[in-house]
């Protein structure tokens, strides 16, 4: 009884630290952009925020974790129902946390795979669009995905030779490339923002705060605390202790190495690609945070960080936009972090390899075919794309009528 | 009367401040203005290089009395110079007339 209080306020801190993760994304995606889209980016935050936890509960939660299901999809039924035995709450739900900590753990996840896209799109998508997207995809499509793995489903009992079932710890798949792949599809269907592109060459649209955009850093960093930390989903010491040392380490060696190899390759201290290295370093260590030794880590954390510099510089050459660099680090991190399971740590292994490359390919086919049937209807039907002068005087004026520096108008950029 | 109009370098304003105080000219307005000229500056943003041609410079505009004409176009091109190009310029006209709001007097005293 005791240790299950003491687990369960653990995993409501790591909760609280995973909401507080909104707060880095926003500031992260106001901050790489424009400030004429700063409301807009902050309304599609708050929004995804509020109507996920809302979409998680009417039906994501039962979505996700069916209990008994056929492995791709199940589903128990609409709302909560508390657990209960002989008429009173069952605490033996499970060792590590309460039925309700466990529905806000999860539901705080929920949102991110759509705010990954959120600033992907940045600065030129329709917000009723973008909404439509969300509910579809944070109501229904994360959950299914979730539900695969996470939710006992078909990729968690996946067994090839030695290899038990694909392993992704808190998300590098599950989470951060079911948002990345959507946000690859979404920004190839939108289009780059006017001017990113002249003659086919890639042009710099610098943010306007770049102060805020690391203050955001730093807090997903803090929030990672939780989303990796509670993913041991116990407050074991072992596992807890050990999984913020790897998720540090890992954040530490993504932005030294993105840091060096963008400096060498372009002869700048440029600070954007060292806060994208922290965040590719996060992502990566994520599908095995549990499994790595702190050497491991950091190998995996630096591998990450050069990823990011040379996946920035690809999405810019296969002229895709993506203001905040969300696929480099999202989706090519992701992958990269999910695949070295196989690589590195207790689980590595040519069959556990194999296993986390079907996984990585399922979810692929699974979140392209989704957003592209969900974006491309949307495309021809309502639109997606704001007008130009929307796109050129800026979202906040037209779809908002709001100025988010109403006192402070340097440049009008 | 003249109107000494410079637009210098945002730092040196400091400098060409202190030398204009120092001569005797207390009152003047400045802005801080954005124009394009020869000298371009290089940036490289999230591994794309693009250079600005926005040239960030403060707008310095003096009306003074015939007698200081010499004394503040001196200051001004002593304190406000680098040697390098993009130093700024320093316009000289004819003002007709001046007066003072609060007390509707005009001319020359009303500079001092």
């Amino acid at each position: 009884m005791e240790l299950l209080t003491i687990n369960n306020v653990w995993m409501m801190i790591c909760t609280a630290l995973v909401f507080f993760m909104h707060t880095g994304f926003a500031f992260l995606e106001i901050g790489l952009t424009r400030q004429k889209n700063t409301i807009n980016i902050l309304f599609k935050n708050i929004f995804i925020i509020t109507v996920g936890l809302l979409l998680y509960y009417i039906v994501g939660f039962n979505l996700m974790y069916p209990g008994d299901f056929n492995g791709v999809v199940g589903f128990a039924g609409f709302g909560l129902e508390a657990p209960l035995v002989d008429g009173s709450f069952d605490l033996a739900y499970n060792e590590g946390y309460t039925y309700w900590t466990d529905f806000l753990f999860q539901g705080m996840f929920a949102a991110t795979a759509a705010t990954i896209v959120s600033g992907a799109v940045a600065e030129r998508m329709k917000i009723g669009a973008f909404i439509i997207f969300t509910i579809v995809y944070v109501g229904i499509v994360y959950p299914i995905a979730g539900s695969w793995q996470w939710g006992g489903g078909f990729l968690s009992s996946l067994s090839i030779g030695e290899a038990e079932g694909f392993y992704d710890f808190a998300g590098s798949t599950l989470v951060h490339s079911v948002g990345g792949w959507a946000a690859l599809v979404t920004v190839y269907l939108l289009g780059a923002r006017i001017g990113k592109f002249n003659n086919g060459k890639p042009q710099a649209i610098p943010g306007h705060n770049i102060p805020l955009a690391t203050a955001g850093v730093l807090i997903l960093w803090l929030g990672w605390f939780g989303f990796n930390g509670g993913s041991v989903l116990s407050a074991n010491p072992e596992a807890t202790s050990l999984t913020l040392v790897t998720t540090c380490l890992a954040a530490a060696a993504g932005g030294v190495i993105a840091m060096l190899t963008s400096t060498i390759l372009y002869k700048n201290l440029d600070l954007t690609m060292f806060l994208n290295g922290i965040l590719g370093g996060l992502v990566g260590i994520t599908a095995g945070a549990d499994q790595m030794s702190p050497g491991d880590a950091i190998l995996i954390g630096a591998v990450a960080g050069a990823l990011i510099v040379f996946a920035v510089s690809l999405v810019d050459k296969i002229k895709l936009d993506d203001p905040v660099g969300a696929i480099a680090v999202h989706l090519i991190c992701g992958i990269w972090g999910t695949l070295a399971v196989g690589l590195f740590g207790a689980k590595a292994g040519f069959d556990q390899f194999l296993v986390q490359l079907i996984g990585v390919l399922c979810y692929a086919v699974f979140c392209i075919a989704t957003t592209f049937g969900i974006i491309y209807t949307l495309k021809k039907t309502i639109g997606i794309r704001v007008s130009e002068r929307e796109e050129l005087e800026g979202l906040d004026a037209h779809e908002h009528q709001m100025d988010a520096y109403p006192d402070f108008r340097l440049n009008e950029h | 009367m003249k109107k000494v109009e410079a637009i210098i370098r945002k730092s040196k304003f400091s400098s060409v401040k202190k030398a204009l105080h120092e001569v005797g000219v207390n009152f003047f307005s400045y802005w801080d203005v954005t124009g394009l000229g020869n000298e371009k500056e290089g940036h490289v943003y999230r591994g794309v290089s693009y250079s600005t041609s926005d040239i960030q410079r403060r707008y310095l505009s003096i009306v003074v009395n015939d007698d200081f004409e010499e004394v503040t176009i001196n200051a001004i091109l002593t304190a406000g110079s680098t040697g390098d190009v993009g130093d700024g310029k320093i316009f000289v006209s004819q003002v007709d007339e001046v007066y003072r709001i609060r007390t509707g007097e005009k001319g020359g005293n009303t500079l001092k």
